[in-house]
């Protein structure tokens, strides 16, 4: 057994109260396995990682338990001692390649200082070593390379030199937090594949923390499931992801967006947050939220965009030859139908959120023409017919910390865009209106009277949908409204933009990086590259039969979910 | 798990911030508030407290001038603090003067605040020409030394009033001096903080809704861009109080009618090598406790509202 965990407690101290991040936590890893920590956030995951490593930021602290590394209990060593484990014995990979590494400092000023305190090289030989490691990681020419600074590589490159500094002491475990999160998809599978591969040439245990099933069902030989810093489940992944026994394992699962077919609502997820907060459903027909628009568009196209372009400058100069400007959007057309849901996707990058900001009026277009309902967005604002126009047409952003003024109240905020426009009556309509609102996207109207700290990230993505509701628009432009939340929050989220949808007849645009989630929400998707669209296709269509090489290339790059049997997944209907 | 509490009535809930912690658990900056709620609370209620009314000539005799501090020899009693050479008391002259100096400075900070403020705030908001311009003027501002420019403002302002009037308006001249030589600090703070602020999500929507600009800088902008302001507003009230007193010692801020912490010592600056150094050692010592204590609350602010510092 190379690393044994028994028992373990981790309690952060604060000045209120005492956090036990992680409680009673039994782990053991073999050499040569990898190891899956899953966990959402705040289960305590990395901070088993940092237990091991004595890395515990204050004020945390291991309470109980013990660690056996190779036999011998590393708990409570004194820092002298751990500081040799750290590099010679355990390993670790952090999540941001940006920040691990010493940007004054060469590639191989970094690794040979590591080999040589490890290992006592000379110059020469650790220098030898250190070429060594980067090819053993993939990086080619790895020794005129050793003269390179850190900013003259990519970010999956940066991330193989960290792991090769991890291998530099030659240790027998590794810890990787998050190895790839702050990775595009293609380099994410890259760097699993080096971690599996040197798992198994070198035998070595791996432990891999992170927040994505995808990520363990690629690389994990076992899988351990954190929940509120308690392991509820360990098994062979195929056993624990295939047919998971815990009530929390199975509402995860069930959780993950799925690509290969498109379900009417993730199922029920009733073990998060306490659970999917209960609805109030509103009676459409005679609420103030489903009162008539006075104009329907034509011919059923709620949005029309027609050849829009929109460059960035990227360097100013006086002189129009001498500007380097950057086209973010390129002659994209595209229309969406009253009712549906039309997705964007994309990489980082690719213009698509430049896209809804255009619409949205944040930015202004160069070129191009773009009509909500029927009617010119880029006519003169301040005509009434404008300004109609675009209440139809609200946000929901990605970000739920910025998008919300801290220093209003819920209720304040909410009620913003009924007081700008007028749409009530009177002050106490209004004040019922924000309650209604509150009940209707599952937050209670109390939550009214409190500020945005005191929620959660889902609970404030609630508040700002209900923000966008509150000028009763017709389309809703969903800017990555989910990429910022747990898996689980993420299905409670997209299940009440479906009812939302469903209820009020809204149109969304729906932006996204992530194809699984473009696969459940969207009717039609158009795929974007450059500022510029590949392919516009029907949902089915696009994921079975692509068209456009790209849209093949990005279906190809998306984490395999063949370990979930169908039968593993409880039903549609929830 | 969390350990729960009874909820909290609303002193302790003012107490269980984070701010008020802080406070609470730093002692140089309890004794810093302290003595300047005493010193600003002596010199506001100075007609209520001080013994004598410097301004009243009914009050003064000339036979009692220049009499040392009471526990000197030849010192009586009733003034505590010796005299001037007018005779006045010193201890009542002290917190008149006090008065007035930290009406200037407490006046001259709201100007340079809200001037500095407003513009910054616009600057952030709207950028390119708009913020050219007023962050140019500012940085030419700052080309100058305060103090040079605030004589140059007071003086023009005096030689545009007449004769008669100068007196009475001279507190307002050099309030303005001060604020107006104070805005471009704050301007520049804003608008950095301004352009931090559009940037976020909650700009965006309110953009979306299509609020007009002037609503967004005054209802979202302005409340989140106030902290770093009253940091330096607080440290601002220190400068302010320096530089009426730097003006007074000159001789171009409060005339000796009406002395000023700033009057009273160079007053009592030419009576320094008589021997009678209690009329100038005494409002010194009282500007420096002011200065300190006030700055002291100001360091204090900083690192409580500093997030990254706590």
């Amino acid at each position: 057994m190379l690393l044994d965990i028994k028992g373990l407690d981790v309690a952060f101290l604060t000045r209120r109260e005492t956090v036990k991040a992680a409680r009673n936590v039994s782990l053991q890893v073999e050499a040569g396995e990898v190891l899956g920590l899953v966990g959402e956030s705040g289960a305590g995951k990395s901070t088993i990682g940092n237990a091991i490593m004595d890395l515990l930021e204050k004020p945390g602290e291991v309470t109980a338990g013990e660690i056996l590394f190779k036999g011998k209990n590393i708990r409570g060593l004194s820092e002298d001692e751990m500081r040799r484990i750290r590099g010679d014995e355990i390993g670790m990979i952090f999540q941001d390649p940006q920040t691990s590494l010493n940007p004054l400092l060469t590639i191989g000023q970094q690794l040979v200082e590591t080999i040589q305190k490890s290992l006592g090289l000379r110059d020469k030989a650790a220098a030898d070593r250190a070429v060594e490691l980067l090819e053993g990681v993939g990086i080619t020419e790895a020794r005129a390379r050793l003269q390179a600074y850190p900013h003259q590589f990519s970010g999956g490159m940066r991330q193989r030199v960290v792991i090769a500094l991890a291998l530099a002491g030659d240790p027998d475990l590794i810890i990787a937090d998050e190895p790839t999160t702050a990775l595009d998809v293609s380099i994410q599978a890259q760097i699993l594949d080096l971690i599996k591969g040197l798992c198994r040439s070198r035998n070595l245990g791996v432990i891999i923390v992170t927040h994505d099933i995808g990520v363990i069902a690629n690389i994990a030989d076992r899988v351990a499931v954190m929940y509120r810093g308690e392991v509820v489940e360990t098994g062979p992944v195929a056993q624990v992801l295939g047919a998971p026994t815990h009530a929390y394992t199975k509402s995860l699962i069930a959780a993950v967006p799925r690509a290969d077919k498109r379900l009417k609502r993730f199922a029920a997820i009733d073990y998060i947050e306490g659970g999917d907060a209960p609805r109030r459903r509103i009676d459409v027909q005679n609420h103030w939220l489903g009162a008539a628009q006075d104009f329907r568009p034509p011919k059923g196209i709620a949005v029309d965009v027609k050849n829009i372009s929109l460059s960035f400058v990227l360097q100013k100069a006086i002189l129009k030859r001498n500007r380097k400007m950057l086209k973010a959007v390129n002659d994209v057309s595209f229309q969406i139908r009253e009712g549906e849901t039309f997705g964007l996707v994309g990489e980082s990058g690719s213009g698509k959120s430049t896209i809804a900001r255009c619409i949205a009026r944040l930015y202004n277009v160069d070129q191009g023409s773009i009509q909500a309902m029927g009617r010119d967005l880029l006519a003169d604002p301040r005509a009434p017919e404008t300004r109609k126009a675009r209440r139809a047409l609200q946000m929901v952003f990605q970000d739920p910390y910025s998008s919300l003024n801290g220093r209003m109240r819920v209720g304040e905020i909410v009620a913003e865009p009924i007081r700008f426009f007028k749409l009530t009556a009177d002050e106490a309509e209004t004040q019922r209106i924000i309650g209604d609102l509150l009940d209707h996207v599952g937050l209670g109207a109390s939550a009214a009277k409190r500020y945005p700290h005191e929620f959660s990230g889902g609970q404030r993505q609630r508040i700002s949908i209900a923000r966008a509701l509150a000028s009763r628009p017709r389309i809703l432009i969903c800017d990555e409204p989910t990429s910022a939340l747990d898996v689980s929050i993420q299905a409670q989220i997209l299940n009440l933009l479906k009812d939302l949808q469903d209820e009020l007849g809204l149109t969304m645009l729906f932006i996204s990086h992530d194809l699984p989630v473009i696969r459940q929400m969207c009717d039609r998707i158009a795929v974007m590259k450059d500022g510029a669209i590949c392919e516009i296709g029907e949902n089915e269509q696009l994921f079975t039969a692509p068209q456009h090489p790209y849209t093949r290339h990005l279906l190809d790059l998306m984490p395999r979910m063949d370990l979930l049997e169908p039968s593993a997944v409880m039903p549609a209907e929830g | 798990m969390a350990t729960t509490k009874p909820p909290l009535g609303f002193w302790g809930r003012l107490a269980d911030n984070d701010v008020a912690h802080s406070f609470l658990t730093t002692p140089s900056a309890m004794i810093a508030a302290g003595i300047a709620v005493l010193c600003i609370g002596a010199a506001l209620l100075a007609p209520l407290i001080a013994p004598f009314n410097p301004f009243d000539p009914s009050q003064i005799s000339l036979w009692d001038g220049k009499l040392p501090p009471a526990w000197i020899e030849g010192g009586q009693a009733q003034y505590l603090l010796g005299t001037d050479n007018q005779g006045r008391d010193m201890l009542s002259t002290i917190l008149y003067g006090g008065r007035l100096s930290i009406i200037v400075g407490l006046a001259a900070v709201c100007l340079g605040m809200v001037l500095g403020v407003v513009l910054g705030v616009i600057s952030g908001y709207f950028g390119g020409t708009v913020d050219s311009i007023i962050m140019r003027a500012a940085d030419v501002q700052l080309t100058i030394p305060g103090i040079l420019l605030a004589i140059l403002i007071n003086g023009v302002g005096r030689a545009v009033l007449p004769l008669e009037m100068r007196d009475e308006f001279a507190i307002y001249v050099v309030i303005v001096a001060i604020g107006l030589t104070d805005w471009p600090q704050f301007a520049r703070v804003v608008r950095g903080a301004t352009m931090v602020e559009v940037s976020k999500e909650y700009v965006q929507a309110a953009r979306v809704i299509d609020l007009p600009g002037w609503m967004i800088m005054v209802r979202h902008i302005l409340p989140n861009v106030m902290r770093p302001v009253l940091v330096l507003a607080t440290i601002g009230l220190a400068l302010a109080v320096i530089a009426e007193a730097t003006l007074s010692f000159l001789g171009q801020g409060i005339p000796p009618t009406t002395p000023s912490l700033g009057t009273l010592i160079r007053v009592g600056n030419e009576f320094l090598f008589s021997g009678l150094w209690w009329i100038t050692f005494f409002p010194a010592i009282a500007l420096v406790v002011l200065v300190f204590s006030v700055n002291l609350l100001g360091d204090w602010m900083r690192d409580a509202l500093n997030p990254k510092l706590r």
